[in-house]
């Protein structure tokens, strides 16, 4: 269990994860589909900065064990955070780099990027 | 040790079918068999799997060597190799019916690896013993599952597909600020250890916070309701095949994550979470059902019903007895062959009379009789008529509901049912019964249709009926599912070990 005071600064990262998420919720409230993805680029960054916290912020040593021991002596950073969020990130990559291929292919075929007027897959009634 | 080999390959055997079939992108028919070959390999190992799992218990595979929770765990117990092998079915059935469906332009758009890596996706996530690594798991499915979502390119599943992603996107992403969370309080990402940790964690309030994020997160995969807008958006826009495993598998997997947090993660607030769980239950079967009795394509009819099928799952899980849980389990792996199934029927329907919208088509029943038989059993199955799969899963769950008092679970669950006869009988009464409207002779026959789309069909069909008749052995291994879900001490002590 974690037992180590907060760091001063997570604050203001915390204060700066809401930023980015009330930014992102802004965006992807659009009906607009290329906000929604930059919406969801935005929110995907304050998803990771929260990892980033919840592994905790300390000043202590990289997280690199010498060459002539078998351990760290010492407090060291957490290195765990650091490999959670560099997975995120490539995946939260590829989805958006998809996204934005499936976006344009959209605007190609379908005509628009606004998402109320994609009715195609669920047409308004048929008229009788 | 073999028996943690026996997980690894089931992983490593898609892996290798998706690299097999990559390379053979050049050569359609040496690529459609390899494609074959891997599915039904992979059906081989993961029943391998499953007779070690109900032989000699949980079968644990630390990655690396690096002992739990350092490591990444994969924990297979009943429920997750029962997953494996329904997984494993469907894959098989639904890439034996693309065959016959599957055209030139299609495989070109990689029908073949990305059908593969959807499937080493689905296994990996009921494999695992990690909740990143869950996370994982499920983006390998999500970014397969949306490649396959357009492999045809029609409009209608560009505007699906749409739809599809930017909701799985922000599904994503609640997932991953829960993960962050759970992992702020717990200080793991391992299950066994989070389940451990989770007792001691002080900020109550916080916790079933992340927990009731990560309901969202599953529950917005699994199409519960409210949360299930993308999916009569999106399932009958792609290929018959492709949209059979979407509809067999996909939003199982997100059931089964609900079932593994809800069980196994956080029991310790059942009065908010397994109380939400259960109106989401209700209200998922009972707009499901309702959203059917709109529709006239058969397709979107059958979309419709997954989703209210979701809910009869969730409230197995709900109601968190070992009846309940029995219930949810049987009724997975009855509701994954059926419902595959009815999608593969529905693509041959179409095949034979032109069109899904059953307005525009009639006549099967003269054209076709036996398909009228094939579609009838998982169709009343479904419905849960005696003696098919679905009356035993449905009988299980009501009566799990009655033995605690949850009358209006159980109310819902038989109206539930009770519609579920209107939609099939819709289908029955306007694609079979009811003249084609184009003449008679506008309904083929169904020799017309490619044997390789009815085997795969007539086999299911079998397993529905095999599971009705004999129940007792499917319903003994569900039990021994639901026992070991509801006992995580266990898990625990098999992941980490009896010491610490």
């Amino acid at each position: 269990m974690w037992k180590r005071a907060a760091d001063p600064m997570e604050l203001p990262l915390v204060l700066l994860i809401g930023l980015l998420t009330a930014v992102a919720t802004w965006l992807m409230l659009s009906r607009n589909l290329i906000r929604l993805l930059l919406g969801f680029g935005v929110l995907g960054n304050a998803v990771n900065l929260s990892i980033f916290v919840a592994g905790r912020l300390t000043r202590d040593t990289p997280p690199l064990v010498p060459l002539d021991a078998e351990t760290i002596a010492g407090a060291f950073a957490n290195p765990l955070p650091q490999a959670l969020v560099l997975t995120a990130i490539v995946i939260g990559f590829g989805l958006l780099a998809f996204a934005l291929v499936l976006a344009w292919v959209a605007y190609e075929r379908l005509g628009t990027v606004r998402t109320d007027e994609m009715r195609v897959a669920e047409p308004p009634e048929e008229k009788a | 040790m073999m028996a943690g080999w026996l997980a690894a390959f089931v992983l490593v055997v898609p892996i290798l079918s998706t690299g097999a079939t990559t390379l053979a992108h050049g050569v359609p028919r040496l690529q459609g068999w390899l494609s074959l070959l891997g599915s039904y390999l992979l059906l081989v190992v993961s029943v391998a799997l499953l007779v070690v799992v109900l032989r000699d218990g949980m079968v644990v595979l630390q990655s690396g060597n690096w002992a739990a929770p350092f490591g990444i765990t994969f924990a297979v117990d009943s429920l997750g190799a029962v997953m494996t092998v329904i997984a494993a079915i469907t894959g098989a059935a639904c890439l034996t019916f693309g065959l016959g469906e599957i055209g030139e332009a299609e495989r070109r758009a990689w029908f073949h690896p990305l059908s593969h890596v959807l499937l080493l996706g689905v296994c990996g996530a009921f494999l695992t013993g990690d909740l990143f690594n869950l996370y994982v798991w499920f983006e390998v499915m999500l970014i397969a599952s949306f490649g396959l979502m357009t492999v045809g390119g029609t409009k209608a599943q560009i505007d699906g597909a749409v739809k599809y992603v930017a909701l799985n996107l922000v599904a994503t992403l609640m997932f991953l600020l829960a993960v962050a969370l759970i992992y702020g309080l717990t200080g793991t990402l391992n299950f066994a250890d989070i389940a451990r940790s989770v007792p001691a964690v002080s900020n109550r309030g916080l916790l079933t916070a992340a927990a009731t994020l990560l309901m969202a997160a599953f529950g917005m995969k699994a199409a519960v309701f409210p949360l299930f807008f993308w999916l009569p958006a999106a399932y009958h826009t792609p290929l018959v095949s492709v949209s059979a495993v979407f509809a067999g598998l996909l939003t199982k997997v997100g059931v089964y994550a609900l079932i593994r947090a809800f069980t196994l993660l956080f029991t310790h607030d059942p009065g908010w979470t397994h109380t939400l769980l259960l109106w989401i239950a209700g209200l998922t079967m009972v707009t499901g059902v309702l959203g059917a009795a709109a529709q006239t394509e058969m397709r979107r009819i059958l979309s419709w019903h997954i989703i209210s099928q979701i809910g009869y799952m969730v409230m197995g899980l709900a109601l968190a007895t070992p009846l309940g849980l029995i219930g949810s389990v049987f009724y997975l792996v009855h509701h994954i062959i059926v419902k595959a199934n009815l999608f593969l029927i529905a693509g041959v329907a179409a095949r034979l009379t032109g069109s899904m919208e059953l307005k525009r088509i009639g006549g099967l029943y003269r054209s076709a009789p036996w398909l009228g038989v094939l579609f009838f059993i998982p169709a009343f199955s479904l419905a849960g008529f005696p003696p098919l799969s679905g009356f035993w899963a449905k009988l299980v769950l009501v009566r799990a509901a009655l033995e605690i008092g949850s009358w209006w679970i159980a109310a819902a669950a038989l109206v539930t049912g009770l519609l579920t006869i209107y939609s099939m009988t819709k289908i029955w009464a306007e694609a079979f019964w009811k003249p084609h409207p184009a003449g008679e002779s506008a309904a083929r026959p169904l020799g017309e249709a490619p044997t390789v789309m009815l085997l795969p069909i007539s086999a299911l069909a079998a397993g529905t009926v095999v599971i009705g008749l004999f129940a007792q052995p499917f319903y003994v291994v569900a039990e021994r599912a639901a026992l070991e879900l509801l006992d995580p001490a266990s898990y625990i002590a098999a992941v980490l070990g009896g010491a610490r």
